[in-house]
């Protein structure tokens, strides 16, 4: 057993982190924002970017344009888009790589339901991965016609750089066509949890920064505020969080049990929102402004927490497993002869 | 990421199962818990048949008779002891996680001759005089003194919180040899015997009832001054090896516990009905999600601790122990409290093994180090934030 991050794993994280402040700075973050405002364009010149570097084909095969490699790299990918708050339909994309033409090389935009609800980039997707039942199904039609196909209403999204369409209901679509390479949909949901996840974590990582620099550079009542012990124990319980996230999504990465990706889908949520919300408090009057940052690590957090099992699935999941005895503890305690009895 | 176990850790895990399934059917009742000497007596039986199996001092380097093992291996003795319902370490809890590793790390050769072997074999219990009636949290300002005497030291002062007491042997000392105020540059480690005259023992009553700890009188205790470990006024440093023990790898096994009393939770409120509730429903779900997390951090944390042994450091769990002492005591009061929800009004018979542990689980967040200083250390050792006040 090593859990570390392995060297080649450190360089991936890198590479992506630099990939990212090179193709997607602050300032650039800041456009997709105002474009989004005024309901403007997909920045389809950045995915093909994404593609490009391999985000989005990194698990396929080598033979098939790939990197050939694993959850485990795919995480700490999703961890640094999380972290620079990339926008997209990334998750749905990566997993459409190989299955749907142009999704590895970013040239094709795809976006994914599980249920009726909030769907993101609908208008600006060329295709929609549909994991709502127990086969994934494929409809190849974006933009205008897969928004009628749907019957989806564009809603005013609270995350300024993902659009929103509702979707009342998934009634049998005939335009859906079966997806028979692409494994079973049950697998892909998980898959799409903890990418979410992995996102999750590089958000409540960003906002736990940006607290921490805030509060060294603050200065009232004559010192830091970071020297005061209120402000200081909120830091702390920031880094708890995180770091308790930071273990389960990683843990579930290798072995992507069904416990362990609930528990890492449950806990980066409550790690990426409450650390935003405490780093919003602790930016005081600048938290609560547009130009700050953190509103909008915030609000995508809320979004995500919606998508790929919400809390109260993961619960509910989670509860349910600590019954049927298969899966609520770790391998180690259910290959044990005892059992978990 | 690996979380596989190499075929050696495999290996380990199968001997140690083995030898496991072999002993524990042979081992006499467990004493009542008001029996200290009893307990005494129990704990290091096992403690003796560990050492008989080469299971004693796991962790201790070899050449302090311990066997070396990696923090891999450690944490999956812990495990595996906890998975098949070993005795508790007990007793021996100072000696072999706190007094013991000190010597080893600390002690000349002649001291680790004289104090390491009896606590492997199980033959002499160790205690602990750190916190005074006026130094908890602020530790470094405690004021009992050790004054120099020709060969010996001799002592004034109280201790407080010892466990074990009752029934120790020897107590691993914090005094100020050095002038008063010097705070943690004025302070020495020593081993002084329990039955030296002028230590009185008072226990002490928790609020479960029982008397887990005790309260040190030492009235001009003569200590011979070679009982001392590590330079005079060094005991500080020396000290501090030991407490990474404590917040890290020591709760492991309790994990593995908690999160089958959480099973055993689940199954008690299908039977009564609480399951029908959603919200206890749910608050177990994410216990769950919280348990599984923490045996990950605690997986993290080990192999922190074996790549800093393989670089030639310590070995020790370093400051992650903090966030993992921080979170698990706060979750293991959580799942007490949502034990008593299930029990309902059955939550009030104090001879309910679930109110009981609610109400030891209440020491967590107060025991080596409160929720506030671990939050203090994550902030300023961690985080690198400004000295708090």
């Amino acid at each position: 057993m090593d859990f570390r991050l392995s060297d080649d794993q450190r360089a991936v994280q890198t590479a992506m982190r630099e990939l990212l402040a090179a193709h997607f700075p602050r300032e650039k973050l800041r456009q997709v924002v105002d474009a989004g405002e005024q309901d403007q364009g997909f920045d389809r010149a950045l995915w093909h970017e994404l593609g490009k570097a391999g985000f989005f084909s990194l698990r396929l095969p080598e033979k098939d344009g790939g990197a050939g490699l694993g959850l485990p790299e795919a995480v700490l990918l999703f961890e640094e888009a999380g972290r620079a708050l990339l926008a997209g339909p990334l998750v749905a994309t990566h997993l459409a790589a190989g299955v749907v033409p142009g999704a590895a090389e970013g040239t094709a935009v795809v976006t994914a339901l599980d249920r009726p609800g909030m769907v993101g980039h609908l208008a600006a997707a060329d295709a929609v991965l549909l994991l709502d039942g127990p086969a994934p199904r494929i409809l190849r039609t974006g933009g205008e016609e897969a928004l009628k196909v749907l019957a989806a209403r564009p809603v005013r999204s609270v995350d300024p750089a993902t659009p929103l369409h509702h979707i009342e209901r998934l009634s049998p679509l005939p335009g859906a066509t079966p997806l028979s390479d692409a494994g079973d949909a049950a697998r892909l949901r998980r898959e799409a949890a903890l990418l979410t996840a992995a996102e999750q974590l590089g958000s409540a990582l960003r906002t736990l920064e940006m607290a921490v620099r805030h509060v060294k550079n603050r200065s009232q009542f004559g010192r830091p505020i970071g020297a005061f012990q209120a402000v200081q124990h909120l830091c702390a319980r920031m880094l708890v969080r995180t770091e308790l996230a930071r273990s389960s999504v990683y843990a579930a990465s290798p072995a992507i049990t069904v416990s362990d990706t609930w528990a890492a889908k449950v806990l980066s949520d409550e790690a990426a929102v409450r650390n935003a919300r405490d780093c919003l408090q602790l930016h005081g009057g600048t938290g609560f402004t547009w130009e700050a940052e953190v509103h909008l690590h915030l609000k995508r957090a809320w979004l995500r927490l919606e998508h790929w099992q919400t809390p109260a699935d993961g619960e509910e999941a989670l509860a349910a497993a600590l019954l049927d005895g298969s899966e609520n503890c770790s391998t180690e305690i259910a290959n044990h002869p005892n059992g978990a009895t | 990421m690996d979380l596989q176990p190499t075929a050696e850790e495999e290996e380990f895990r199968q001997g140690l199962r083995a030898w496991l399934a072999a002993t524990l059917p042979h081992l006499p009742p467990k004493p009542a818990p008001a029996d200290w000497p009893a307990r005494r007596a129990y704990d290091c039986d096992w403690q003796r048949a560990l050492y008989d199996a080469g299971y004693a001092g796991l962790h201790w380097p070899v050449d302090a008779g311990g066997r070396g093992a990696t923090p891999a291996q450690h944490l999956i003795f812990l495990e595996e002891t906890e998975l098949a319902g070993a005795p508790y370490v007990g007793a021996n809890f100072v000696g072999l996680l706190h007094a013991g590793p000190t010597i080893a790390a600390e002690g000349t050769a002649a001291q680790r001759a004289r104090w390491l072997p009896p606590i492997l074999r199980g033959e002499e219990v160790w205690c602990q005089g750190f916190s005074e009636p006026e130094a908890g949290s602020d530790l470094a300002s405690l004021r009992t003194r050790a004054v120099r005497d020709g060969d010996d030291y001799v002592v004034t002062g109280t201790k407080i919180w010892t466990s074990h007491a009752e029934v120790a042997d020897w107590c691993e000392l914090l005094a100020r040899t050095g002038p008063a105020g010097s705070g943690h540059r004025g302070i020495s480690w020593i081993a002084m015997p329990m039955d030296a005259p002028g230590v009185t023992v008072r226990p002490l009553r928790t609020l479960a009832g029982s008397t887990e700890f005790a309260e040190l009188f030492l009235d001009d205790v003569r200590i011979p001054a070679g009982h001392r470990v590590g330079a005079e006024n060094d005991g500080w440093r020396v000290t501090m090896v030991t407490l990474a023990f404590e917040r890290g790898t020591a709760f492991a096994g309790e994990i593995v516990a908690c999160r089958r009393t959480l099973v055993q939770l689940a199954r008690t409120a299908r039977e009564n009905g609480r399951w029908d509730d959603a919200v206890l429903r749910r608050r177990l779900g994410r216990l769950n999600a919280v348990f599984t997390a923490l045996w990950r951090l605690v997986q993290w944390n080990t192999s922190e601790a074996q790549a800093s042994l393989i670089a030639g450091g310590s070995g020790l769990p370093g400051i992650g122990g903090s966030v993992f002492k921080l979170r698990y005591s706060q979750a293991r009061q959580e799942l007490y409290d949502a034990a008593a929800e299930i029990l309902g009004p059955h939550s009030l018979d104090a001879g309910r093994l679930w109110t009981a542990e609610r109400l030891s689980s209440l020491a967590y967040t107060i025991a080596a180090g409160t929720s506030q200083i671990q939050q203090n250390i994550i902030a300023e050792r961690i985080l690198g934030l400004p000295r708090g006040r």
